[in-house]
């Protein structure tokens, strides 16, 4: 039933292979995950630091109970943090087994995206490692920076792995 | 249907291991004394069950070598057969052969053994060819099969009440008759028969048993057949044709007595096919029944461990109101508060409990293990096994078998000497192997004793010193028992060391490592010529432990009360530096002393102060002071893991979440430096 609505939903928009992205700003810039990798969107709770990993690792949270670590990805992506601290909030993300939060400095909005509207990596410059991008996404005139989140938390896990 | 049995293989395999759980215990007990009729009939269950369950689930191989067995059983069930050794050893390898065969269908899903060899040894065994010494066999070997008739048997699981009810009825003199009723196979209504055998016996009646259970019976969920135990003032002749006067049923009624009860319950198969019909009607697969007679459900332990966390958080919540209760100050809230803490302590204990298994599970493949060794060695071995029942968190259970096998082997292999030896040595020439298990406060203790030769502590000494793990001038001042753990040392014996105690360290290191990677301890008392004991002592549960909560400026972390020796208030003139290292000296011990916020690198400055808190720690058989701000005080936790992207990090074992619902981390000593 659902697949069928939103199918329905994506012909009405003329393009089948569009996808929904939450917008959030990292310092200046402004980046969108896939909404089907997002679990939740909560206010900053109380951060527990966790010694001896690495700097981007912002620490843990109790998310009802769970234990969910926090990525900096402006430590990782070298980004200044701006705006209110009232305005930051944690999304949390899920693959699988494995979930993890990012703290961000403002989500903005959720919008749809059509193929179209998403350029290829290769080229643009950007301070993100090329890998963790889908792309680069154009829309009326801004840039939102399309992260794969996916790779992204993965890649923690093998590099704690090592 | 293929589909429709893979459903049922959790439930086949679950309940195969636990027949050949059966089959193994009693195996042994029958080696021990052959003549024991008990475990024989235990056997012959257990083979018959297999059989119709792997026949159900089309597992020809299975069914098939358990068919062959179940012949030879039950010629030795009737005398035509004797139990000898022979006899005995081929049955083991049947039950190796299933075993192995069982593993392959849980990890393959497939078996297709060609299990001819033991076959034809049953065969052979059952017509007298397998040794020509053996002669009691020939009569009657075709008496054995009576297969068409056996089909329809459904067994009976009497379990002790009921049995106490029949022994009263015969006591007070009433006429117990067993009857078996097969209704029609064309029969509509099978359900309405059932129910009209039931109203006449009632008359005048009372039913005891019935298998497939009253209600099945009532919603017809039976094949056929079905059996009945009852009570009844009315005569065999009376009631077996008012029985009979109802239509589309066959029925036997018989005078039920006392040898029924061990030879009724034959054939378990049906009883199976109906159990299974019976899942399959409940829509949730999962819902796992075991064997009838113990009233007890089988749990995924996920949900368990689901269930934990749960009751984790109702009590983290808990706290979290107490907190509210004690600012407020609303009596009737902090009444309600008192109750419910009441209550969540209580339900937590359950939870515990609920998670606790008989260390039973792990012990029961030791006896066999330890009589192959013992005739591979040619060493008498009589091998007791004492506190089977103590109970243990199922995360310990699956941890504790390894190094268990590894301290039977060795004491097998090394401890107790060959019997020539023994009775040289002025003992008896069956050495003695003790395993034991036992619950102390918060603790198990595990011994695994035995009267052999036990180990010299000059030789320790030597080697130790001969290794470089201590100068000849400090081994002077070493306790035994302090010797002793050297044998815990890596690499401390191999195979090259020629000598009496060669091999008697073998792998003790990786026994010490894998027990304290669960918390636990291990220890050894030995006296040469006496025997050796190895003492290990573990927690009865990962999942909640007892921890001394700390704080280093503005964080907060949780030590393993495991790993806490005591906590001490020194000064700062009371540290000492050697070569660069700060140590403090404790009633004449030196520890080196750290300071846990460097460890940790915890942010802010560092203050420096006239005295500070000490938690001393023990790593391995050293002892450590850390140095923290405050002690928080000790407390119950419940801990969690950080997920897969933080494993591993050295010095920290995990986290729990506070009353407060702030994380904090757990420290791990043995990583931690």
């Amino acid at each position: 039933m659902m697949e069928k609505e939103s199918q329905q939903v994506g012909v009405a928009t003329q393009d089948s292979t569009e996808i929904q992205v939450v917008v959030f700003r990292l310092g200046k810039e402004e980046y969108a995950i896939d909404i089907l990798n997002v679990q939740e969107i909560i206010r900053v709770l109380n951060v527990t630091r966790v010694p001896r990993v690495e700097k981007h690792i912002e620490g843990v949270i109790n998310l009802r109970g769970n234990i969910v670590p926090l990525l900096n990805l402006h430590t990782k992506f070298n980004l200044d943090t701006s705006g209110l601290e009232d305005e930051k909030r944690i999304i949390v993300c899920q693959f699988d087994e494995i979930k993890a939060g990012i703290i961000v400095d403002e989500v903005l909005e959720v919008i749809r995206l059509g193929d179209s509207d998403i350029e290829s990596v290769d080229n643009v410059y950007t301070s993100v490692s090329a890998d963790q991008i889908k792309g680069i996404a154009k829309v009326s005139g801004r840039l939102l920076i399309l992260l794969d989140m996916k790779k992204i938390i993965i890649g923690e896990t093998s590099d704690q792995g090592e | 249907m293929a589909i429709d049995m893979s459903q049922y293989m959790d439930i086949f395999l679950e309940e195969s291991k636990e027949h050949l759980n059966i089959l193994n215990e009693n195996l042994l007990e029958l080696e021990k004394n052959a003549g024991n009729t008990s475990s024989l009939n235990e056997i012959f269950r257990a083979a018959h069950t297999l059989k119709g369950m792997a026949s159900t689930m089309g597992f020809e191989d299975v069914a098939d070598l358990t068919h062959h067995m179940e012949n030879v059983l039950s010629a030795l069930k009737e005398g035509i057969l004797t139990v000898d050794s022979q006899v005995v050893d081929v049955l083991f390898q049947c039950f190796d052969r299933m075993q192995f065969m069982i593993d392959k269908l849980e990890s393959l899903g497939a078996s297709n053994l060609d299990n001819s060899d033991l076959i034809n040894m049953l065969e052979d065994i059952q017509t007298g060819n397998f040794d020509p010494n053996i002669k009691k066999y020939s009569a009657v070997v075709e008496e054995n099969h009576e297969p068409a008739e056996e089909k329809h048997v459904i067994g009976f699981d009497l379990n002790s009440f009921d049995i106490t009810v029949i022994k009263e009825a015969i006591m007070a003199g009433n006429n117990i008759f067993y009857a078996h009723i097969s209704v029609d196979k064309d029969c509509m209504m099978k359900a309405v028969r059932a129910f009209m055998v039931f109203k006449s016996i009632e008359e005048d009646g009372e039913i005891i048993k019935s298998v497939p259970h009253v209600q099945d019976l009532d919603e017809g969920k039976f094949d056929s057949d079905f059996e009945l135990i009852f009570i009844c003032t009315a005569g065999l002749e009376e009631i077996s044709q008012r029985i009979k006067s109802i239509s589309e049923i066959t029925v036997t009624v018989t005078e039920f007595d006392d040898s029924m009860l061990t030879t009724v319950d034959k054939d378990v198969t049906s009883k199976k096919v109906i159990k299974n019909l019976e899942v399959a009607e409940e829509s949730d697969a999962e819902n796992k029944h075991a064997p009838k007679a113990r009233k007890t459900v089988r749990v995924d332990i996920e949900r368990l461990d689901m269930l934990m966390n749960l009751v984790g958080e109702l009590v983290m919540h808990k706290g979290c109101l107490e907190q509210i209760g004690a600012t407020t100050k609303i009596p009737q809230l902090n009444e309600t508060i008192e109750q419910m803490d009441r209550i969540s302590a209580d339900l937590q204990s359950v939870v515990m409990i609920v998670r606790m298994v008989p260390i039973e599970q792990v012990f029961n493949r030791f006896p066999r293990m330890v009589r192959d060794l013992a005739k591979e060695l040619n060493k008498e071995i009589d091998f007791i096994m004492e506190g089977k029942e103590t109970e243990l968190d199922r995360t310990v259970i699956d941890e504790i078998g390894d190094p268990l096998v590894h301290l039977l082997r060795n004491a097998l292999d090394h401890g107790i000497e060959l019997p020539e030896n023994r009775i040289a040595a002025g003992k008896p020439g069956q050495g003695t192997l003790i395993l034991s298990a036992q619950h102390e406060g918060n603790n198990v203790y595990i011994d695994v004793q035995d009267d052999g030769r036990g180990i010299d502590s000059e030789v320790i000494l030597a080697k130790a010193i001969e290794k470089g793990l201590i100068s000849s001038n400090e081994a002077q001042q070493l306790t035994d028992n302090e010797i002793n753990r050297f044998i815990f040392a890596p690499g401390f014996s191999t195979s090259s060391q020629v000598t009496d105690i060669s091999g008697r360290g073998v792998g003790l290191d990786v026994v010490k490592t894998k027990i304290e990677s669960i918390n636990g301890d291990i220890s050894i008392e030995t006296k040469p010529g006496q025997g050796t004991k190895f003492r290990i002592k573990l927690p009865l549960t990962l999942a909640i432990i007892q921890a001394l909560m700390v704080s280093v400026k503005d964080e907060i972390y949780a030590i393993p009360l495991s790993s806490v020796n005591e906590t001490s208030l020194i000064n700062q003139s009371d540290i000492k530096v050697i070569q660069n290292q700060e140590v403090i000296i404790l009633r004449g011990d030196v520890l080196p002393l750290y300071r846990l916020k460097h460890i940790l690198n915890v942010p802010g400055e560092d203050i420096p102060q006239a005295q500070m808190y000490v938690v001393v720690v023990r790593k391995g058989d050293y002892q450590i002071g850390l140095v923290v701000d405050t002690l928080i005080g000790q407390q119950e936790i419940v801990i969690k893991s950080l997920g897969k992207i933080l494993t591993g990090i050295p010095g920290i074992a995990g986290a729990i979440v506070a009353g407060d619902g702030n994380v904090r981390l757990i420290i791990d000593i043995t990583t931690l430096f």
